[in-house]
């Protein structure tokens, strides 16, 4: 069941176009990564999502009801965590807790205090006063603390220390087993791969690439690490093969999934004596698709 | 020793005139340019000895002698323009430099200490003390800078009773109000944690000071002497000429000067001596509203407009009681005004100052409209939009809450001239009347409202031109007479619309109109917001 469903969403501001066209669904139980470069279109889709931007044109619905024209309905059953979360100055930490819980009409104390507790915040002082992971937590403690269907994060830890990180890691798990589902945009890789059961990658306003992390590394390289009895020659020449490198006696390099069986099948002729092979990282892919063709281009030819 | 605690003053020094050189500038512009205007004005209004006579019956009653301090003996009046000027603006002034020393030090110092710039500074090879120490010296320059020109510029306009060593003494006092505010401040920047802290214990210190001096003046000598501002009127200036009230304040300035270099140098950066009061850890049922939020967000500011509002139009009911006997008395005066109506010359005076009063209510009022765009330009408004309420709610209650400020401002405005008025009139006029002459501009100020609700609605990058509108009103109300204004333009002021009680009487059409032109803009503005992409 889809909780969340974009179809070729277009956001024109003026003459720039910030979306060109984004498909994206959400389902029911689920963690959907959304990563992208800054400027990429992230949180213009996100914003049109909670009603505030009004798209160009394309759809977007979010538990079957139009983001625009039904947002009070829809935010009744959305927790919302920006990456710069901006608060009244003159108001504690406690108090704009307590305001963002009842705009959303829940009021649940006992998950307040708990989660207050865990992320080891201090309520009772004045929100100027907070640093940004501070004022992080108080976004973050509305949100968890509210019973919620989805759950939308964009770049929710950015101010985070590395023990709050995992704090947080721990509340999304939690919400997934309680079969909420969430929308978790982040440049923290790591955290992606942890957390997210499929993965959209935007670019330039438009998502290249969509699916579960296995699916997407099928689309990209592996990295081999290999040694050989005998010297391979014109190891270059072969199709699929990036960033090639030698060092002392081993040679690694990153070979597409589609051009595996042929490469293997060279290597074998000159004698393995070690071979290791390790999955791409999202990191891989992402800057794989971030910097295009280009960059991998101009390693090899720098490496060789 | 020194070198470790000073090193790299001079430099500082020069970073600090710099950065703050245009609002220094503006200062000093401003109050010279406007003690130096006024100065010149008070011979051609004080031609005579019977005007002197006259002016000073105004000043001898209680509520001018709270308001301006003791003043001068009548003789004194009729011998000098100088002790009129003196006894009319120096209190004042004075304020406006104690005010300006209290900005600039608390902004330049825990200002820049609490956004982290100071924290920057202090990394790099300068002394402990080398911040404050530039601060200080640029506001130490200022002052003087101010006493100078000021005594020069009054002394040079030539005016007969404004001598040298008054002109002189006048602007020391000033300097050096100036100079013991900025150091009661430099103390507070000590002791506080923010410089919102720093400038509200500054301020409140200020008032008492005023008031204490109101009260002593009034009542017992011997209480002026505990206000500073109480020791700035005992100069008697251009008359006695007393400079010890110049020597005490710098001497008390010196003395919490030490005291704040002294605390800022066993203090850690970013600290104070008095730590930040705890808040609360739940917000109250009222703050959970949205009226109670926008309310709660607004209302130092309203406190603040609502009492200056009231002293404003109380210290106007004070004259009333002396306009009345000046025009009563004053021979010369009857013979030549011609009484045109069967309304006194005091009722004429009410109608030009509540047109007057009704628009600087409406600044309180259209600031709370103001608020929804601040408050998007500062990404707070996806506070609410990202959770279950609605832009017409938001909108909503801030109109509500501007209508009912305009209705707190507008009462405390009748309120303040008609309590105070009554005590000093002979023949006061009667509350009916107040009340209803301050209501009656109700509509014109609810159309400005809606008018702002548009403009947020429909054209939020221009909604700061609703300042050009309100200052455009305020020029057909106060000098559309003088300039001689084609009609057309005075029908563009909303507020030319409003029947003068109680010379006029109540035109209900002109209301009525008022109230629908100021649905239909809301229904706009509304409708606009809610169609519109919110940018934060």
């Amino acid at each position: 069941m889809s909780i969340l469903k974009v179809t070729n969403l277009k956001k024109r501001f003026g003459k720039f176009t910030a979306l060109d066209g984004v498909n994206m669904e959400v389902k029911k139980g689920e963690v959907f990564g959304f990563i992208g470069p800054n400027g990429a279109g992230k949180s213009t889709t996100i914003r049109i999502l909670l009603g505030m931007l009004k798209a160009t044109q394309g759809e977007a619905r979010v538990f079957g009801k139009d983001v625009w024209a039904d947002a009070v309905d829809i935010h009744k059953r959305i927790a919302y965590v920006p990456g710069d979360v901006n608060l009244w100055p003159n108001l504690t930490g406690g108090e704009v807790i307590d305001l963002l819980m009842k705009m959303n009409g829940s009021t649940n104390l006992t998950k307040r205090e708990e989660l207050i507790k865990k992320f080891n915040f201090d309520p009772t002082k004045k929100s100027r006063t907070y640093s940004k992971g501070n004022r992080q937590k108080v976004a973050l403690i509305a949100a968890f603390a509210s019973d919620a269907d989805l759950y939308i994060l964009d770049e929710p830890t950015s101010g985070l220390d590395p023990l709050m990180e995992t704090i947080f890691q721990e509340c999304v798990l939690d919400a997934k087993r309680a079969g909420k589902s969430v929308l978790l945009s982040s440049h923290i890789l790591s955290e992606v791969e942890k957390l997210c059961d499929r993965v959209g990658i935007i670019r330039q306003g438009k998502i290249i690439e969509t699916g579960t992390l296995d699916e997407l590394r099928h689309l990209t390289r592996t990295h081999l690490t290999i040694k050989t009895k005998k010297h391979i020659t014109s190891l270059n020449e072969l199709k699929g093969i990036h960033n090639l490198e030698e060092k002392d006696s081993e040679r690694t390099l990153q070979v597409d999934a589609e051009e595996m069986d042929t490469v293997i099948r060279y290597i074998a002729e000159f004698g393995i004596l070690k071979l290791e092979s390790s999955p791409p990282t999202l990191e891989d892919l992402f800057m794989r698709h971030y910097q295009g063709e280009e960059y991998s281009n101009s390693k090899i030819e720098g490496s060789l | 020793m020194v070198a470790r605690y000073f090193k790299g003053t001079n430099q500082l020094t020069a970073f600090y005139f710099k950065q703050h050189r245009f609002k220094i500038l503006v200062w000093l512009i401003g109050l010279i340019g406007i003690t130096l205007s006024v100065a010149s004005a008070y011979p051609s209004i004080y031609n005579d000895e019977e005007s002197r006579q006259a002016a000073s019956l105004t000043m001898d009653n209680p509520v001018m002698v709270a308001m301006l301090g003791t003043g001068y003996e009548m003789e004194e009046y009729v011998n000098s323009v100088g002790a009129m000027f003196a006894n009319e603006m120096l209190l004042f002034t004075a304020i406006a430099v104690a005010i300006m020393s209290i900005l600039l030090v608390g902004r330049a110092t825990r200002g820049d200490e609490e956004e982290g710039r100071n924290e920057m500074v202090r990394a790099l090879s300068v002394g402990r003390l080398s911040s404050v120490s530039a601060v200080m010296i640029v506001i130490v320059s200022t002052n003087i800078l101010l006493a100078i020109l000021t005594g020069i510029g009054l002394a040079s306009l030539g005016i007969e009773g404004v001598e040298l060593e008054g002109s002189l003494l006048y602007g020391s006092i000033l300097g050096a109000t100036g100079l013991l505010f900025a150091s009661f401040t430099a103390v507070f920047a000590q002791v506080t944690e923010t410089s919102k802290g720093t400038t509200m214990f500054s301020f409140m210190l200020l008032i008492i000071a005023y008031l204490i001096r109101a009260i002593g003046d009034v009542s017992s000598e011997e209480l002026s002497w505990i206000s500073p501002l109480g020791w700035t009127v005992k100069t008697g200036v251009f008359v006695e000429n007393d400079w010890w009230p110049v020597v005490l304040s710098c001497i008390v300035a010196i003395m919490f000067g030490v005291i704040a270099f002294y605390l800022h140098s066993i203090r850690d950066l970013g600290a104070g001596f008095i730590a930040a009061r705890k808040g609360k850890t739940h917000a109250s049922p009222f703050l959970q509203t949205s009226l109670g939020l926008a309310l709660r967000l607004q209302r130092t500011n309203i406190i603040a407009w609502a009492i200056g509002l009231f002293i404003l139009s109380s210290s106007f009911g004070a004259i009333l009681g002396d306009l009345e006997t000046y025009f009563a008395e004053n021979e010369f005066m009857q013979a030549f005004i011609v009484v045109d109506s069967d309304y006194t010359m005091t009722e004429q005076f009410i109608t030009l100052l509540m047109a007057i009063m009704s628009l600087i209510s409406l600044v309180p009022a259209v600031m709370v409209i103001l608020k929804v765009k601040g408050e998007e330009t500062r990404n707070l408004t996806e506070n609410y939009y990202t959770r279950a309420i609605s832009r017409t709610r938001v909108l909503g209650s801030h109109f509500l809450l501007a209508v009912v400020v305009s209705f707190i401002m507008q009462s405390l405005v009748a309120l303040g001239l008609w309590s105070v008025g009554e005590v000093v009139m002979d023949e006061a006029i009667s509350f009916d009347t107040t009340i209803a002459s301050a209501y009656v501009y109700l509509p014109a100020i609810w159309v400005v409202i809606s008018l702002v609700i548009g403009l947020v609605g429909v054209v939020p990058k221009l909604t700061g031109l609703i300042w050009l509108y309100v200052v455009f009103c305020f020029v057909v109300v106060y000098l559309g007479d003088l300039f001689d204004f084609p009609e057309w333009m005075n029908n563009l002021s909303v507020f030319d619309y409003i029947p003068q009680i109680p010379i006029d009487s109540v035109n209900f059409t002109a209301m009525v109109v008022l109230i629908l032109i100021s649905f239909v803009l809301s229904i706009i503005g509304f409708s606009g917001y809610n169609r519109r992409d919110i940018s934060g």
